[in-house]
C-alpha cells in the first residue's frame, strides 16, 4: 500500500517519521497549548509579562490555590450557557450535513452522467457562485428574512448553510462520481433499473468514501461558521461560534477570555471522536471503491 | 461558583421584590450589544414584564442587524439599545419613534438629564455613560517625582522621563489598533484641539488643517512611547500590558476600570493603579476625550401596544435604584440614586471638565471609518501628516458621495 | 459488469431525468446565491439619494448642541419615488475607494518617475488590498498543494493502526474555529508570548516583534495561511491516493524506476483531476482571505479585498452596501480571471470526455 515509498529503505523511513513528527508538532502545538492553558487562569494564559506563567501557573496558584482549575469549564457551560449553544450546534450540523449530502449527491450524480454542454456550464456557474464573499450574501439576506419574519430561527440558518455549501459539495462529489466507472450504472440501466434505482442501489454503495469526505467538509462549515450563524440567529438559537465570540468582550467592555478558551477545547473533543470513527470508513471504503483500473 | 450563586440570588430576590409593573399585553423583543452591564439592565427590565411576551438578543453583531431588522414591517425588535454612534443610522433611516407621549405617561422615575432629545423630540433614554480617561501608576510617578499629568504634553514629558530612567521601555499605552480604535483616538485628540470635523452646517470634511496636523503629531509622539506593536493593541491588550506592569500611563475606557481595580492579578499593581480625568491637549481647556452614553430606543414599525409594553419594562430598569446600587461596579449609571464609586472618577471628571459627547452626526460614521485606515501610514512613518489627512478626506468624500451626503 | 460490452453502448441521461436530479440543489443555489448575486450586481450600480439635512438642536445627558440631522420627511419622499437609489452606473466602481480611475490619471500626469507613480497608486485602498491579496495567493496556494501532497504521501506510508490519531492531528489546524485559533496564536506570537519570545531568543534580538513591521506581519499571515489550509489539501490528496492502482507501481519498481519517477509518472497523473480541484478551491479561498487579518489584528499592515468588503459592511455605523457590492463583484471577476487557465483546461477535458 505504500505508493511512491519503499518500505525497505530504512533511511527513508526514518526521514518519513521525523517529517511526520515535526509536522504534527507544528499542526497540534497551538491546540495542545490551548488545551493546557484552558486549565489556568487568564492572568497566566494571556500574560504579557512572561509566557512561562502559563506553565508554572503562577497566578493560578494565587487565585485558586491549585495548579490547575476547571473553573473556566464549569462557568462557561453553566453561567455562559454553552450547553444551549452546543445543543443548537448539534441540530444545525446534523441537518446541514444530511441535507447537503442528499441534495449534493443527487445533483453531482446527474452532472457526472450528463454529457450535455449545460452540465459544464452549471459547474462553472457553481464555481462563480462559490466566489461570492459570504458576508455580502448574508447582508443581502437580512432584510428579506426580517420582512418574511423567518430571521433568527434554526431552519433558516440550516437552509442558508446548505445552499452556501452546495457549490463545493457539488464539485467535490462530482469529481468522486467521475471516478466511478459509467459501466456500473449503465449495465444496471440496461437491466431495466430506473436512473434513481441505479443511483440508489448501485452507485451509492460504492460512493461512501466520497460522501464521507464531502460530509466532513459540510460538517466543518456548519460547525465553524461565524458569518451566517452570528447574523441570522437570535440569542435563543445561537450556536457555539457566535457564543464563543460573545465571550470575547467588546471594545469598551471586558469579556471572559478563559470561557472562550475552554469552550473551544470543549467544541473540539466531539470532532476527535467523529474523525476517529469515520477515518476507518474512508480508508476501507476508498480502497474498496477504487474499481477503476 | 460564587458568581453563579450571586446571580441566582439576585434573580430570585429581584423577581420577588419587584414584581410587575402591571403590563397586560404586548410583546417585547430587545436587540442589544453583549456585555455584563447591558445584561443586568435587560434582566432588570424583564422583572416587570407582567404578562407580556419577553425576548432579547444580545449580539456582538448588533450594529449589522439593527437597520434591516427595524426596517422590516413589523420590525423584529421592539427596542434597540444603542449608543451615540449607533443611534445615527436608525435616525438616518427614520426607524425609531419619538418617546414624548410614553415618557409623559410612564416615565416618572426617569430624570430629565437622561432624555436624548433631537429637534425637541425625545428619541432615546440614556442609562449609562462612558469615556476614555487617564490611568496612572501612583508608585512610579511618585518615585520619579512626577506630578499627575493634566495635559498630553505632560503625559509625553512624564513618559519620556520614565523611559530615560530605564524603568520601563514603553511607559505609555492606548488602544491604537488600526481601524475603529485608532480613529477613536484621533477623534478624541482632534476634539481636544478644538477641531470641528465638518464645515458648519454641511457634510464637507474639515480636518486637513493645522488642528488635524497637530492631532496627528501628538498621536505619533504618544505612539513612539508605546509598545511597537501598538497598531494591534485594542483595549484588552493594553489592559493586560498594564496588569503586567509594563506601563505607567494609559488612556483607556472607564468601563474597563473594573478589572484593573479588582482583587485578581498582582496586588502591588492594583494598589498603585489610580484613575484621573482625561487630559487636555494643545493648551485647550476641554479634555481630549468624548463622552458616550448607552440608551434605549423604540422601533417605529411596531404596534403601539408593543411600544408601550417595551417602554414600561425598559423605563423600569432605567429608573431602578436597586439595580444601580447592586451593579454599581458594572457601569457609570446615569440613573437616579447612583453613587459614583472610585471606578467612575474618570467619567465624573470628564463631565466636570466639560468634555464633549461623541458627535451624533449622520455622516460621522463614514469619517470614523476613513480615519481608521488612512492615518496608519503616517504613524508608520511612510507619509506626511498632510498627505494622510488628504487621504482621509478623499476616502471620506467617496463614501459620503455614495451615501448621498455630498 | 461487462456482460454485453456496455462500453459500446452510449447511454445518455435524458434531460428530464437530469432536471429532476438537479432540481433541489439547483433551486437552493439559485434562491440563496444566484438571486443575491444578481441583486448585489444591480445595487452596485446605484448610490443613495441625496440626503436632505437640516440643522436642529440635540440634547443628551452632557449638554445641547446644534448640528445636522437627516430630514426624514423630505428624504422619505425621494426614497419612495425611487426605492433603489440614484443610478450611478460605474460611479462606485471608479471612485477613489475602488478602481480610482481619475486619481490614477492624475498621478500618471503629475508624477515624474514610474516609481513615484507606483507609490501613489499603492497608497489607494483598493490597490493596496489587491497587492496583499495576490501576494497571499501566490505564496499560500502552491505551498498548500505541496505540503498537503507531501503529508499525504508520508502518512500513507505509516502503519495503518496509528493513522487515525495522526489524521486527526493533521487536520486540527483546519477544524479548530479560526476565530479562536488565531486569537490564541496571536497571543503566542506576541513578543512576550511563547513563540514570539523564543524567536527573539533564537534571533538574539530583544526588539524583534512579529506584529510591528509590515513585512513580518505579512510573513506571519502567509505562514498561518499555509498552516491552516494544508490539511484541506491533505484530506483530498490522501483520499485520492487510496485509489492509485498498485500494478503499474509494481511494474515500475521492476523496471527500476526511482521513487521520484514513480510519483511523477504514475501517482501524479492518476490524481491529476483532484489536484486541479484542490488548486481551484484553495486559489479561490485564498483570494477571499480575511479571517487571519481580523484574528491577528493586522488591519494596519495588511488589507485584502474581502477585508474591504467586511469593513464596509461591518466596521462602520453606516453600512456601505453599494461599495461592498462593487468590491464583491470585482472579487468574483478577479477569481474568474485567476481561475481562467484551470477552467479552460476543464472545458477541454469535458469536451474529450463527451
Amino acid at each position: 500500500m505504500d505508493y511512491g515509498l519503499d518500505t525497505k529503505s530504512t533511511r527513508l523511513k526514518t526521514f518519513n517519521t521525523i517529517f511526520i513528527i515535526t509536522w504534527l508538532l507544528i499542526a497540534c502545538f497551538p491546540f495542545i497549548w490551548t488545551f493546557w492553558g484552558s486549565f489556568k487562569v487568564r492572568a497566566d494564559f494571556f500574560s504579557r509579562s512572561d509566557w512561562w506563567y502559563a506553565i508554572s501557573a503562577f497566578n493560578t496558584l494565587i487565585e485558586t490555590g491549585g495548579k490547575f482549575t476547571t473553573n473556566a469549564y464549569t462557568e462557561a457551560w453553566t453561567e455562559g450557557e454553552f450547553w444551549k449553544a452546543s445543543k443548537n450546534t448539534i441540530i444545525v450540523t446534523v441537518f446541514v450535513v444530511s441535507i447537503s449530502l442528499f441534495l449534493g449527491t443527487l445533483g453531482a450524480y446527474a452532472l457526472s452522467r450528463s454529457t450535455e454542454k449545460y452540465a459544464f456550464w452549471i459547474l462553472m456557474i457553481a464555481l462563480i457562485f462559490r466566489a461570492m464573499p459570504h458576508i455580502t450574501l448574508v447582508s443581502g439576506y437580512l432584510f428579506p428574512f426580517f420582512e418574511l419574519q423567518i430571521w433568527g430561527i434554526l431552519p433558516t440558518t440550516i437552509v442558508v448553510l446548505v445552499a452556501i455549501n452546495q457549490p463545493f459539495t457539488l464539485w467535490l462529489l462530482y469529481s468522486f462520481f467521475k471516478t466511478v466507472p459509467k459501466e456500473l450504472d449503465e449495465s444496471a440501466l440496461i437491466d431495466g433499473c430506473s436512473y434513481f434505482q441505479a443511483f440508489r442501489h448501485i452507485i451509492m454503495p460504492v460512493m461512501w468514501p466520497g460522501v464521507i469526505t464531502a460530509g466532513l467538509f459540510s460538517l466543518m462549515l456548519a460547525y465553524n461558521d461565524f458569518t451566517v450563524t452570528a447574523l441570522l440567529l437570535n440569542q435563543e438559537n445561537h450556536t457555539m461560534v457566535p457564543k464563543i465570540q460573545s465571550y470575547l468582550g467588546t471594545n469598551q467592555h471586558e469579556g471572559n477570555l478563559m470561557w472562550a478558551v475552554s469552550a473551544v477545547v470543549s467544541a473540539t473533543a466531539p470532532l476527535f471522536m467523529l474523525v476517529m470513527f469515520f477515518q476507518r470508513q474512508v480508508i476501507s471504503g476508498l480502497t474498496a471503491g477504487a474499481v477503476k483500473g | 461558583m460564587r458568581k453563579i450563586l450571586v446571580t441566582l440570588l439576585f434573580l430570585l430576590f429581584g423577581t420577588s421584590a419587584f414584581a410587575d409593573c402591571n403590563i397586560k399585553s404586548g410583546s417585547i423583543n430587545i436587540l442589544a450589544n453583549d456585555f455584563p452591564a447591558l445584561r443586568t439592565f435587560v434582566e432588570t427590565s424583564k422583572q416587570c414584564k407582567g404578562s407580556a411576551d419577553f425576548k432579547v438578543t444580545h449580539s456582538s453583531e448588533h450594529n449589522k442587524i439593527a437597520v434591516p431588522a427595524l426596517t422590516a414591517n413589523p420590525s423584529e425588535f421592539s427596542a434597540r439599545i444603542a449608543a451615540n454612534s449607533s443611534i445615527v443610522p436608525l435616525m438616518n433611516q427614520d426607524l425609531i419613534r419619538p418617546l414624548d407621549d410614553l415618557v409623559k405617561k410612564y416615565g416618572k422615575g426617569i430624570q430629565d438629564s437622561q432624555l436624548i432629545t433631537i429637534d425637541g423630540k425625545v428619541m432615546a433614554v440614556a442609562f449609562m455613560a462612558n469615556t476614555q480617561h487617564l490611568y496612572y501608576r501612583e508608585d512610579v510617578l511618585k518615585d520619579m517625582g512626577i506630578a499627575v499629568p493634566k495635559t498630553y504634553e505632560e503625559v509625553v514629558a512624564a513618559s519620556e522621563k520614565i523611559r530615560a530612567s530605564g524603568k520601563m521601555k514603553y511607559p505609555y499605552a492606548a488602544a491604537y489598533k488600526a481601524g475603529w480604535n485608532l480613529a477613536e483616538e484621533f477623534v478624541n485628540m482632534f476634539i481636544g484641539h478644538g477641531g470641528e470635523f465638518f464645515k458648519a452646517g454641511s457634510a464637507q470634511p474639515n480636518i486637513n488643517n493645522a488642528k488635524g496636523v497637530a492631532t496627528l503629531n501628538m498621536l505619533k509622539k504618544l505612539s513612539e512611547l508605546s509598545n511597537p506593536d501598538y497598531l494591534t493593541h485594542d483595549s484588552e491588550a493594553i489592559k493586560v500590558e498594564w496588569e503586567s506592569g509594563n506601563v505607567a500611563l494609559m488612556t483607556l475606557w472607564a468601563s474597563r476600570s473594573g478589572t484593573l481595580l479588582d482583587d485578581e492579578g498582582d496586588a502591588k499593581i492594583t494598589a498603585a493603579t489610580k484613575l484621573t480625568g482625561p487630559a487636555t491637549v494643545g493648551g485647550g481647556n476641554i479634555p481630549a476625550a468624548t463622552l458616550w452614553w448607552d440608551g434605549f430606543t423604540l422601533a417605529k414599525n411596531r404596534p403601539d401596544a408593543d411600544a408601550e409594553a417595551t417602554f414600561r419594562a425598559l423605563a423600569h430598569a432605567a429608573s431602578n435604584k436597586k439595580m444601580v446600587a447592586d451593579a454599581s461596579d458594572q457601569a457609570v449609571w446615569l440613573v437616579e440614586g447612583f453613587v459614583p464609586g472610585p471606578k467612575s472618577i474618570g467619567v465624573i471628571e470628564a463631565v466636570k471638565m466639560g468634555a464633549k459627547p461623541y458627535p451624533m452626526l449622520p455622516q460621522m460614521g463614514l469619517m470614523h471609518g476613513a480615519l481608521g485606515s488612512e492615518i496608519v501610514e503616517f504613524l508608520q512613518g511612510k507619509e506626511s501628516a498632510e498627505q494622510a489627512l488628504k487621504d482621509v478626506e478623499a476616502a471620506y468624500i467617496s463614501k459620503a458621495k455614495e451615501q448621498g451626503f455630498l | 459488469m461487462g456482460i454485453i460490452f456496455p462500453h459500446l453502448i452510449k447511454i445518455l441521461m435524458p434531460n428530464k431525468t437530469f432536471f429532476w436530479f438537479f432540481l433541489p440543489t439547483g433551486l437552493a443555489m439559485i434562491l440563496f446565491i444566484g438571486l443575491p448575486i444578481i441583486s448585489t450586481g444591480i445595487q452596485s450600480f446605484y448610490a443613495q439619494h441625496d440626503q436632505v439635512v437640516k440643522e436642529v438642536k440635540k440634547c443628551d445627558p452632557f449638554g445641547c448642541t446644534v448640528s445636522i440631522v437627516v430630514d426624514n420627511e423630505e428624504t422619505t419622499k425621494i426614497r419612495n419615488a425611487k426605492p433603489l437609489g440614484k443610478f450611478n452606473a460605474f460611479g462606485t466602481y471608479t471612485d477613489r475607494n475602488h478602481l480610482a480611475v481619475d486619481e490614477i490619471k492624475k498621478f500618471w500626469n503629475e508624477t515624474e518617475s514610474f516609481g513615484a507613480f507606483v507609490d501613489q497608486v499603492t497608497n489607494l485602498p483598493f490597490y493596496k488590498a489587491l497587492i496583499f491579496t495576490l501576494t497571499y495567493c501566490l505564496f499560500v496556494t502552491p505551498n498548500v498543494l505541496l505540503l498537503g501532497f507531501i503529508i499525504a504521501l508520508s502518512l500513507n506510508a505509516v502503519a495503518r493502526k496509528i493513522r487515525g490519531p495522526l489524521i486527526f492531528g493533521t487536520i486540527l489546524p483546519m477544524i479548530v474555529t479560526p476565530l479562536v485559533g488565531s486569537l490564541v496564536l496571536f497571543w503566542m506570537i506576541d513578543s512576550q508570548g511563547i513563540i514570539g519570545a523564543n524567536i527573539q531568543n533564537l534571533m538574539n534580538d530583544p526588539y524583534l516583534s512579529l506584529k510591528s513591521s509590515k513585512t513580518l506581519t505579512w510573513i506571519t499571515i502567509i505562514i498561518y495561511g499555509i498552516w491552516h489550509h494544508s490539511p484541506f489539501a491533505f484530506v483530498v490528496f490522501y483520499a485520492a491516493l487510496q485509489t492509485v492502482p498498485q500494478e503499474p507501481i509494481e511494474a515500475a519498481i521492476i523496471d527500476g524506476a526511482s521513487r521520484l519517477q514513480r510519483i511523477k509518472h504514475i501517482v501524479l497523473p492518476h490524481i491529476y483531476p483532484v489536484v486541479t480541484f484542490v488548486a481551484l478551491i484553495s486559489l479561490m479561498d485564498n483570494f477571499r482571505v480575511f479571517e487571519p487579518i481580523i484574528g491577528f489584528s493586522a488591519e494596519g499592515s495588511a488589507q485584502s479585498l474581502s477585508w474591504l468588503i467586511y469593513d464596509n459592511l461591518v466596521n462602520e455605523e453606516v453600512i456601505l452596501f453599494g461599495s461592498a457590492a462593487a468590491t464583491s463583484m470585482m472579487t468574483i471577476i478577479g477569481i474568474a480571471i485567476l481561475l481562467a487557465p484551470v477552467l479552460i483546461r476543464t472545458w477541454k477535458e469535458f469536451k474529450t470526455a463527451r
